[in-house]
């Protein structure tokens, strides 16, 4: 039984009741059930996580990295887009 | 020694879980994917770290400066008291999930009554277990289900080995002199009682997984008195040999 059949799903763990989940990496398995349980153990083992969500990564649409230049470059300039121009209250921690 | 039969009960308890902790752990780097093999190491690890409780415990009743690492590695293979079924090779992936499955069923079944043992150091190994096992249980049932109702082949390996592992099954419920005694101190498991739930629940299962329930009647037993498999040896030598090779040796 070899894996070469099995699609590649993307996985994205909640380390934390309140945060967000985000992408932990990819694995192989036969549909969305194996792909959480395998996640569960190639990612969650060490009290990593609290939720899981798998996506199949055919499903996710990607940018095309041979557009970076105008996709991206446009906005290196614009130095007043970042928020960096009043200050945090430290209450604030996730931001 | 004062507790004898609660050594001994102890020691049927954790050597099961040992011997199929190894079996599980000989599967590291040669699952069938990346992702199974970590899953069945993962189930191996649990497996060892409930055995590490049960041994320590009994290196306490024993109280003859034997530790858990003595008790684990250092007996001899009609010591062990393990059941025939947890010490069956890893002949292929369905024999491997078939032994898991069927051990699983009964191990959890056993836990959620272990649980309710008058002896708190059991009770709470027991209720730090059963998380763990719920989900080898969930783990083995789903995988009998993708290769019952898998292909062709799947179908006819995983009802192979569960045909050939079936006459093992009966042997969970045999009660020994320490088992008897531990029930009627309200300490052990009157394992007698799980065996209808065990086989209805099995069999469900099977059931789902468009599986046959075998129905042969010969049923094979001695692992509980130490009459072992001739697989046992061979899976203690590898166990064993580190221990053997540097006494005393330590991570």
């Amino acid at each position: 039984m070899g894996t070469k059949n099995w699609p590649l799903w993307e996985i994205f763990v909640r380390s934390k009741n309140g945060l967000e989940h985000r992408h932990f990496g990819s694995l192989h398995a036969a549909d969305a059930e194996m792909a959480i349980e395998n996640a569960r153990d190639v990612y969650t083992r060490r009290n990593e996580g609290v939720s899981i969500w798998v996506v199949e990564s055919k499903n996710i649409t990607a940018s095309n990295p041979e557009h970076n230049g105008e996709m991206f470059e446009p906005a290196q300039d614009k130095v007043y887009r970042h928020p960096t121009f009043y200050e945090l209250p430290d209450e604030v921690k996730y931001m | 020694m004062k507790n004898e039969n609660l050594y001994k009960y102890i020691l049927g308890i954790a050597d099961n879980s040992l011997i199929l902790g190894q079996r599980m752990g000989e599967l590291c780097g040669h699952g069938p994917s990346l992702e199974t093999d970590i899953a069945c190491t993962n189930i191996s690890l649990d497996l060892f770290g409930q055995v590490r409780s049960f041994y320590q415990y009994a290196a306490k009743i024993a109280g003859d400066g034997k530790t858990e690492d003595d008790i684990a590695m250092l007996r001899k293979e009609r010591e062990y008291v393990n059941v025939l079924l947890v010490e069956q090779p890893n002949t292929n992936f369905a024999y491997s999930i078939g032994r898991q499955f069927l051990f699983d069923v009964y191990h959890l079944l056993f836990l959620k009554e272990l649980e309710k043992s008058k002896d708190l150091t059991l009770s709470a190994i027991a209720t730090k277990s059963i998380k763990e096992v719920s989900y080898h249980q969930r783990f083995s049932s789903d995988w009998i289900k993708r290769l019952g109702d898998g292909t062709n082949e799947s179908h006819q390996k995983i009802q192979s080995a569960i045909d050939d592992l079936w006459t093992y099954t009966d042997e969970l419920f045999h009660q020994t002199g320490a088992d008897k005694a531990m029930v009627k101190e309200g300490i052990g498991v009157n394992v007698t009682t799980l065996k209808d739930k065990y086989y209805h629940l099995v069999k469900n299962v099977l059931v789902e997984s468009t599986l046959k329930t075998p129905e042969s009647k010969y049923f094979q037993k001695g692992g509980k008195q130490g009459i072992h498999t001739e697989h046992l040896g061979y899976l203690l030598a590898e166990l064993q040999y580190m221990q053997r090779a540097y006494p005393n040796m330590e991570w």
